[in-house]
């Protein structure tokens, strides 16, 4: 008796860290004491309940191994891969509340509510499980089957009957006994499984770091539905708080890309099909070689960097920094034009440069560098696209038309560093590429970056 | 029941304490704060251990739900951290 009232206290001082945790989370000087107030928190909760567990064997061994496993991951992972680690986390914690509701499925003698908790858990757990993996695989390239493919339809249709499906498990309880077959919540199971892929895999890739904030939201709530079927009160708060405030999350992000949630999830981007014929006969591509764009760039007097997930992709950040550094000695005013969704996941470009020790104050926003834009001589593109398509304020037919764009077809001369000629991840043509000020640097973003460097140098 | 309308109590509670947490976040800190409350969510973990282990399925699943939720957990807070230190860079 005395024991439950420690873990229950215990449990209160956890919930109240959670809270403070995700609160600093928040702003910028608090974020890494907020990390550590939650994970002080997870590991008090998660103590005073290991204590109890009733076969300590088994519990230590599995924390232990689980330990090992996403440290590993988690420390050994590219800064790049980031975005599909996250993902794949999120995957895994989704599937132990399908495996909780699962064991607890298996104690029989449930009453009505343990019932409808059990199937809502199993049905959300496996739903962020697999949907997190097909997150996964297409962030990391891995999956590239998209929207109107027979696949991808297949598992829509899958969806939807599982979730017709669900509500049959739901119910069953008070439906007659004639119509039940027993083995329903075995096929519950498979189908929850099943409609996560279909839920995630018409979704395109760009869309991902929204779907993942969404899916860590669903995480969150089958999370509190656990802990209703378990009677636990930690795990219903710290749920609920993750369900609620990644939906929040998920509302923030998606206004950033100019979207909303709605139209991400069941709309996506419309074929590119209907504006790209418009937009192929905008002029030719002027390709550049690096020894004139070195000449352009020394004569600059402003130069502002807009990377994207290509600088990523070539781990061109450290040398885009030297550059930066060669040109500000050479008297240049250089600035980093970082678009909020930029690379995979919001804030990629930020860690990146930072990694790199580019100064956080030379980092500027859309809203900050669009006004004076014709005041920059050059604006170097590197492996970014979808982010600069003068599109989305030109073309109201175009799919991406409305989302903010950092406008560097406004800056006198543009250089675009691409491995080819090949549209962005959202499937959009570019007109960027066409236009007059514009001139393409072919190739590898780190080799084409480190033959300018090496050319300032001599 | 009365403990489930009370817990059910406790549901809503955190429901809208949650909504109102965060609301103007940068959004530099989007993916640190998505990580951080995905780590959050690896509280599974304390219901993967409070499961009976009575059968062999039973004990697997206790298991697999252990293992699971504690690569979320341990994971998703080193992860957050390794992002959020690259931003703390700053301060030099």
């Amino acid at each position: 008796m005395d024991f439950q009232i420690i873990q229950n206290v215990s449990y209160i001082i956890a919930s109240a860290l959670f809270i403070l945790g995700i609160k600093r989370l928040g702003k910028e000087s608090t974020a890494v004491s907020g990390n550590f107030m939650s994970a002080l928190g997870m590991f008090i909760a998660v103590s005073v309940t290991a204590i109890s567990f009733v076969d300590p064997l088994v519990a230590i061994v599995g924390i232990a191994l689980g330990a090992v496993i996403g440290s590993v991951i988690a420390l050994k992972v590219k800064m790049t891969s980031i975005p599909e680690m996250v993902a794949l986390f999120n995957g895994f914690g989704g599937l132990a509340t399908y495996l909780i509701a699962w064991s607890e499925f298996t104690n029989g003698n449930l009453g009505a509510a343990q019932h409808v908790l059990i199937m809502l858990t199993v049905f959300i757990g496996g739903v962020t499980f697999s949907g997190s993996l097909i997150a996964y695989g297409k962030l990391s390239e891995k999956i590239s089957i998209g929207k109107g493919s027979i696949i991808s339809n297949l598992f829509v249709f899958v969806l939807y009957a599982a979730v017709l499906f669900l509500g049959f498990a739901v119910a069953t309880p008070w439906l007659p006994e004639a119509i039940i077959f027993s083995n329903y919540f075995i096929f519950l199971l498979g189908l929850a499984l099943l409609a996560g892929i279909g839920f995630v895999l018409p979704i395109g890739g760009g869309d991902m770091p929204v779907v993942i904030s969404l899916l860590n939201s669903l995480s969150g709530i089958a999370a509190a539905f656990a802990g209703l079927l378990l009677l636990n009160n930690v795990l219903i708060v710290a749920g609920s708080l993750v369900g609620a405030s990644g939906l929040i999350l998920t509302v923030i992000m998606a206004k950033a890309m100019n979207r909303s949630i709605g139209n991400i999830l069941f709309v996506g981007y419309a074929s590119a099909a209907s504006t790209s014929a418009k937009t192929q006969e905008q002029g030719e591509v002027k390709p550049i070689t690096t020894d004139d764009a070195y000449l352009i760039l020394e004569n600059a007097s402003s130069v502002l960097v807009v990377p994207g997930y290509g600088m990523a992709v070539a781990q061109a950040q450290h040398v885009v920094r030297e550059l930066g550094e060669l040109l500000e000695n050479n008297g240049t005013e250089v600035k980093y034009g970082i678009h909020p969704v930029a690379g995979r996941m919001p804030g990629h470009m930020n860690v990146l440069l930072a990694e790199a020790n580019v100064s956080y104050d030379l980092l500027v926003e859309p809203d900050d560098v669009n006004p004076s834009m014709d005041t920059v001589d050059v604006a170097i593109v590197i492996g970014a696209n979808d982010v600069v398509n003068p599109s989305a304020t030109e073309e109201p037919g175009s799919p991406i038309y409305g989302m903010p764009i950092i406008e560097v077809h406004n800056a006198k001369t543009v250089f675009v560093l691409k491995r080819s000629m090949s549209s962005g991840f959202a499937g959009v043509e570019n007109p960027l590429f066409f236009r007059p000020n514009t001139r393409m640097l072919f190739g590898d973003a780190k080799s084409s970056i480190s033959a300018l460097v090496s050319e300032f140098k001599d | 029941m009365e403990t489930l309308l009370l817990l059910g109590f406790i549901l809503v509670l955190s429901i809208f304490l949650g909504l109102e947490l965060i609301s103007k976040v940068p959004s530099t800190l989007h993916t640190p704060l998505m990580s951080g409350s995905n780590a959050i969510s690896g509280i599974a973990l304390v219901g993967a251990l409070v499961l009976s282990a009575d059968t062999q399925l039973q004990t697997i699943l206790a298991f697999a739900a252990i293992l699971f939720a504690s690569i979320n957990v341990f994971g998703g807070y080193l992860v957050t951290n390794r992002m959020l230190k690259m931003f703390s860079k700053k301060d030099k």
